[in-house]
């Protein structure tokens, strides 16, 4: 009796063939349909989370446009809701965009009508979405009606830009500002500009002023010769060489610096005399720069580049231009001194050097520069909020703080004389890039205030503007005197 | 004026509502018993039909185009006849199956016919001839017993068939695909999908033993390693899987399952290291954006049609599906989900999974292990090519460039496709008659 018990249990446990497959069949299929629900649940994700992202994408633009059959085109506000763009239904014409400010904003929003370019394509997505209650639209779409597109609030100041526009004048250039801590991008201005409101008329006239390129939007797509404006990263990669005993560099400048058969004369051939690390800086002496340069490892050189963005993808939402650091290891020695002192082959947009300033003035922390801060639908009622967001660290904190003070001294003592004020301290580096032999100089500001709290970094280029202390500064001031002054 | 507007803006949620609930009635029916599935099944048709109708109603209305309206009719009659003709024949057969089939079919029609009417009547007609050819085939399946006795017949067609491709094949996209006869041209891998299963199954009926594993594992590597030669990557793919799931069901031993998925790894970082093609298309998955114009065009072409269409589809003929390359056979799973909704496709997903669990099924209700293999083989195809495909389409995995099986334009693929379904039909028939006695 046991015996067979024990043979019964025996073969309860023993499973016949059969059963062993059909075990393993069972589990190969339970298996399968787990990974069917985690790719449902990849697709679940896509479109709930990064659906927006994705599709809002100019190589997408022409299924987006699809949607301009349902939807009006949404406002795009300045931050304090004035209408920088919207469409108005004119009889006769049809739908037309209008930009209320003419040429003020032609860059950075941009316009819809020939191509889109700038805010008008970076918010394409939002503008062509519209967040009114299901009912309605449904309601609205039966009745052959397009519902009202959401509206897209900037983070664009309109009385600074204003202010830049007008102390830009009609020089070509660029001014772009933003706040060190948030990343709020608060003028970006790029001349020659364009009435946006005429585009589609003009087109022709604009497109054939070759020489003037009014479409390219300088601030995020010119590439300059960073001039003086570059001794930023040189001190940076001179200090990280010498953490200890920075402050001990000296140099005599007799208004040259001689290299071989090679002779690299200062600004207007000053001679600065005795100058340590600091005054050099300040003076933006190119002989103490050159020497100073000479001895630096060119490896490390090219790495800190990279590390301030050169050479690189850079956190920018508009369509922009990549800066460019081609010094190698191999350079011979004239390369290097020019490098050094921003001349050479080196490129840089003025957006990359706001950025830049904009890290010193956050300690070291770079913040993702962006545009829109709110979506909202026709009205008013939020639909999505976009917060300030690091991009990362571009230098040490102290090391920062050592820019910083330099930054200081070149406004208290040295070239940055223009934005001297009892109001606020401010902070910055002047630039005077040659570009062309027998040409003025292109003039740059970079720089932010207050320095013991930065509210804000601004940097500017004026073309052909000459001495980038004299030229420059003085744009950046009137910007920082109203942002301050409020 | 108002009311063709309601048709074109409403039946897309009415479509989802509709392919929802058929997909729920599909599981349902594991459920439930036979007097209530019977209804099911009836409301199912329902479904699919009143879809079918709607949907060429949205088409019609949107291109004003008169053809589409007798091709409607003309699927729907087929359809129809399909299911009454299948169950005439066979009252033994699964229902559920049929139904599936022909939800599929009706999905398929509906989306080629909005990429391409040309296309689509050429589908529609390979697809009535496929349906013809393979109505016997549960017939066959049920009474010749002697299919399990020519193993080498099947790795002999097999091997062939791959040799004659890889040495004449016409090249698409990269990889030699098919052979060419005229206007004609044949997939033969399609079909060397049916007998290499056939093979494993009848070299494993005979013994498990680990001589005959060996020596059935070299010719199924010489399947997979002529596919990867030809570089249908997709097909050898899903040899590879498939032989391993078989391995593992034909002798419940976890080692060659361990062995397997290995040797699968293995075998992937050696594809990725030696073949600039793999490396393309791994590349092209990981980071489609830093090369959209070229190597990634096809796969964000996809994201964007899936994500701008959304959850409910941007409605038939409302989108822009054939920016997609290749839409109409690889990538024809977001052309579905951009018009018709990601839920839509979802649910097309899940009839298909319904369809593989039902294969599962029969495996297991097989006594003989030749049986078994045959409708586990065959499910372990069917739904690793479902996965590959909807997984690349979506970039859950890399590309590899598979057609959906019954909605993809494509003569071969749907041919086997009828065929698999057909002999797993034959396995369901075979077991019901042998209940009844």
């Amino acid at each position: 009796m046991k015996a067979v018990f024990k043979r019964e249990k025996k073969r309860k446990r023993e499973k016949t063939p059969k059963q062993k497959a059909d075990r393993s069949i069972l589990l190969l299929a339970y298996a399968m349909a787990a990974l069917f629900l985690c790719l449902m649940g990849h697709v679940g994700y896509f479109l709930t989370v990064s659906r927006e992202e994705v599709i809002n994408n100019p190589y997408n633009n022409a299924r987006l446009d699809n949607f301009a059959r349902t939807v009006e085109r949404g406002k795009i506000l300045s931050s304090d809701r004035t209408v920088l763009a919207m469409t108005e239904n004119r009889e006769g014409i049809g739908e037309i965009r209008v930009y209320p400010f003419g040429a003020l904003f032609s860059h950075v929003v941009g316009y819809s009508s020939r191509g889109k370019t700038g805010l008008e394509e970076l918010g394409n997505f939002y503008l062509l979405s519209s967040h009114m209650n299901p009912v309605s639209q449904i309601g609205e779409a039966l009745a052959g009606r397009k519902n009202p597109g959401d509206q897209i609030i900037t983070t664009l100041d309109l009385e600074l830009q204003q202010a830049a526009s007008d102390a830009l004048g009609d020089r070509k250039g660029a001014v772009v500002a933003m706040e060190p801590d948030t990343g709020r991008v608060l003028v970006m201005v790029s001349k020659p500009d364009f009435d946006s409101n005429a585009i589609a008329d003009t087109w022709e006239s604009i497109v054939s002023k070759e020489d003037q390129a009014p479409l390219v939007n300088r601030a995020v797509q010119g590439l300059y010769p960073p001039g003086s404006i570059f001794k930023i990263l040189t001190v940076l990669e001179y200090i990280k060489e010498h953490p200890d005993d920075y402050d001990q560099y000296h140099y005599d400048c007799d208004g040259y610096f001689k290299y071989g058969d090679y002779t690299l004369p200062c600004y207007h051939k000053t001679a600065h005399g005795s100058q340590n690390l600091t005054q050099a800086f300040a003076n933006s002496c190119n002989g103490a720069f050159a020497s100073l340069g000479l001895q630096l490892d060119k490896k490390a050189m090219a790495e800190t580049a990279e590390q301030l963005l050169f050479n690189r993808e850079q956190p920018i939402a508009l369509a922009y231009s990549q800066s460019r650091f081609s010094m190698n290891e191999e350079a011979p020695g004239w390369e290097v001194l020019q490098t050094a002192i921003g001349q050479g082959m080196t490129q840089m947009t003025p957006m990359h050097s706001l950025m830049v300033t904009a890290a010193i003035a956050n300690r070291g922390v770079l913040m993702n520069p962006f545009f829109i801060q709110q979506v909202e639908n026709a009205l008013g009622e939020p639909v999505k909020r976009f917060e300030p967001a690091a991009y990362g660290a571009l230098m040490e904190e102290g090391q920062a703080e050592i820019l910083k003070d330099m930054m200081v001294r070149v406004v208290t003592e040295g070239t940055g004389s223009a934005l001297r004020t009892e109001g606020y301290t401010a902070a910055g580096k002047t630039g005077s890039a040659q570009f062309e032999t027998g040409k003025e100089t292109h003039a740059w500001f970079t720089g932010f205030a207050p320095a013991e709290n930065p509210r804000i970094a601004v940097t500017v280029i004026v073309e052909e503007g000459g001495s980038g202390g004299q030229t420059a500064a003085p744009v950046a001031r009137k910007i920082f005197d109203v942002y301050l002054g409020r | 004026m108002v009311l063709d507007g309601m048709i074109v803006h409403m039946s897309k949620y009415v479509a989802v509502l509709m392919a929802a609930m058929y997909t729920y009635w599909n599981f349902r029916c594991f459920a439930v018993n036979e007097e209530k599935r019977r209804k099911l099944l009836k409301k199912q048709n329902q479904l699919m039909f009143l879809n079918h109708v709607l949907s060429f109603a949205v088409m019609f209305l949107k291109t004003g185009d008169e053809k589409l309206l007798w091709f409607c009719g003309v699927q729907a009659v087929f359809l129809w006849c399909f299911l009454v003709v299948y169950g005439k024949l066979y009252r033994n057969r699964s229902a559920l199956l049929a139904n599936n089939m022909c939800f599929l079919l009706s999905v398929g029609f509906i989306i080629l016919t909005r990429l391409s009417y040309d296309k689509a009547v050429r589908q529609f007609g390979i697809v009535v001839c496929s349906a013809a050819v393979t109505l016997l085939i549960p017939f066959i399946i049920c009474r010749m017993w002697q299919l399990s006795r020519i193993p080498w017949l099947y790795a002999a067609l097999g091997l062939g068939l791959l040799i004659a491709v890889y040495a004449a094949g016409d090249a698409s996209y990269g990889a030699q695909l098919s052979l060419k006869f005229g206007e004609a041209a044949v997939q033969p891998s399609e079909f060397v999908k049916i007998s290499f299963v056939f093979f494993v199954s009848a070299m494993f009926y005979q013994s498990t033993d680990i001589r005959q594993i060996f020596i059935t594992s070299i010719i199924a590597a010489l399947h997979v390693g002529i596919l990867v030669i030809s570089k249908d990557l997709g097909s050898a793919l899903i040899f590879f899987a498939t032989y391993v799931f078989m391995v593992f069901v034909a002798t419940s031993d976890w080692i060659y399952l361990a062995l397997g998925l290995l040797g699968g790894y293995g075998a992937s970082v050696a594809a990725w290291r030696l073949f600039s093609h793999v490396q393309v298309r791994v590349m092209a998955w990981k980071n489609p954006w830093a090369d959209i114009d070229n190597r990634g065009y096809q796969i964000t072409q996809s994201l964007f049609a899936i994500g701008t269409g959304g959850w409910f589809g941007s409605g038939l003929c409302q989108g822009m599906p054939k920016k997609i390359p290749v839409v109409e056979k690889d990538f024809i799973l977001a052309a579905v989900s951009e018009e018709m909704g990601a839920l839509f496709a979802m649910c097309v997903l899940l009839v298909c999974l319904g369809c593989f669990i039902q294969f599962m099924m029969t495996a297991c209700e097989m006594e003989a292990m030749f049986y078994k293999l045959i409708a586990f083989g065959l499910g372990a195809e069917y739904i690793v090519q479902i996965f590959l495909t909807a997984g690349g389409v979506t970039k859950f995995i890399p590309s590899t460039g598979v057609t959906f099986p019954l909605i993809s334009y494509g003569g071969s693929s749907i041919l086997s496709t009828f065929i698999l379904f057909s002999v797993i039909q034959g396995l369901y028939i075979l077991k019901r008659d042998e209940e009844e006695g």
